[in-house]
């Protein structure tokens, strides 16, 4: 079980970054827990200042934008 | 090379259409076809070519630029870094309480969410290949010393009273990149992912602005505007300013209007000042900000920046006569 975070306001890219990691799961088949934390003092906790970012089992993968799909699969595969 | 776009427009409307070059329709497709093909373009490229160097631009990598600098350098460097750095509006709450996080003061802080929206490479290179560039140099100008003079006021009244507590108490981890893949092909994927991402996100407004700048071009009257926007009217700047201020458009999306709206013979600061006005200040931006700025900083804000749009507009429309 893949634990992923998204971190983000709540703005559209936070919610299609959570879709996109989502429906790459399902694909693959692979089993994750997917987390939003909209909490300010917990983004910017994980030294994350351009949102969305994404956090895989504790270690920030990604940050400033939308990520490819290609690296979604990537951490799925991981 | 940007003439290709009015071949084209002439081309399409006035050859393929049969329209006159001098009728109300004909003008107004000619402008809504030129304007929409050459936008579009610089769009596209400019975003494209700034998205190949991402890595200098990022907001973590903006925040060490600025951070320790003295005063007067943090200032400028926010503005010319406010400039050029893209940034979705909903990152602009963490970007704030990051900055202050790293030391940075409020008032520069400020001056770099003040000349953001303002000012950006887009529309500056876009507002220079279809207005000139001169209007391009003092747009810029103007914008930059907008942010940098709403700073320093902060800074001087001592309104970091007027950040949210809370803000102060966040502590950051330590900085964040996540993998970022620095390959060629790497770049030219982040680059074109940032494109469809901002494109997506304003071309509404480009086609609204372009749509609007058409219809101004095409059929209203230039003795309207003489008659009441001209430089005699003293309150032709003012008004422009509070008639941008409910009014929100991406700095791209206002060329149009802007450039449509100079041929019509209304004065550039006038015109500047309205540009600004429907710029700079937004609801979305004002509800976002709103997490981390008390009511009084928001109004502070919104009273300082109509004041400084008519100032600026006052003053160019004497300094270009």
């Amino acid at each position: 079980m893949k634990t992923f975070k998204v971190l983000g306001t709540g703005c559209r890219n936070c919610l299609t970054t959570a879709q996109l990691i989502e429906s790459r799961a399902g694909k693959l088949g692979v089993a994750v827990r997917i987390e939003k934390i909209t909490d300010m003092a917990a983004i910017l906790g994980h030294g994350v200042m351009s949102t969305p970012g994404v956090v895989l089992d504790g270690q920030v993968v990604h940050v400033g934008s939308v990520p490819a799909v290609a690296q979604v699969e990537q951490w799925l595969r991981q | 090379m940007l003439e290709i776009f009015t071949t084209l427009a002439d081309t399409m409307i006035f050859s393929w259409l049969g329209l006159a070059p001098e009728s109300a329709l004909g003008r107004a497709l000619h402008f809504f076809v030129e304007d929409t093909t050459k936008i579009f373009f610089l769009l596209v490229s400019i975003i494209f070519i700034m998205g190949l160097f991402r890595t200098l631009l990022s907001p973590e990598r903006v925040r060490g630029y600025i951070g320790g600098k003295s005063l007067g350098a943090g200032y400028l460097l926010a503005v010319i870094l406010g400039a050029i750095t893209p940034f979705c509006s909903c990152s602009s709450v963490p970007l704030f309480i990051g900055f202050l996080e790293g030391g940075i003061p409020v008032g520069v802080t400020m001056a770099f969410l003040i000349t953001s929206p303002l000012v950006n490479e887009v529309a500056v290179v876009i507002l220079g290949s279809i207005m000139g560039w001169k209007m391009a140099t003092v747009y810029v100008v103007t914008g930059m010393s907008v942010g940098i003079l709403g700073g320093v006021l902060i800074d001087r009244f001592r309104l970091e009273r007027w950040v949210e507590e809370y803000v102060w108490t966040i502590r950051m981890g330590a900085v964040a990149r996540g993998d970022v893949d620095m390959s060629l092909p790497g770049r030219i994927r982040y680059a074109w992912g940032e494109v469809r991402s901002i494109v997506g996100r304003i071309w509404l407004y480009v086609i609204g602005g372009i749509g609007v700048g058409s219809a101004l071009h095409g059929y209203v009257p230039q003795e309207i505007f003489v008659q009441y926007a001209s430089a005699d009217n003293p309150f032709a700047v003012p008004a422009a300013v509070l008639m941008g201020l409910p009014l929100y458009s991406n700095a791209t999306g206002i060329i149009p209007v802007a450039e449509a709206l100079l041929a019509k013979g209304v004065p550039v600061g006038t015109v500047i000042a309205f540009m600004m006005s429907v710029v700079g200040i937004s609801v979305p931006e004002f509800i976002m900000l709103r997490k981390v700025l008390k009511p009084q900083m928001l109004i502070f804000f919104g009273i300082f920046m109509a004041i400084a749009f008519t100032i600026v507009g006052y003053l160019l429309n004497v300094i270009f006569v």
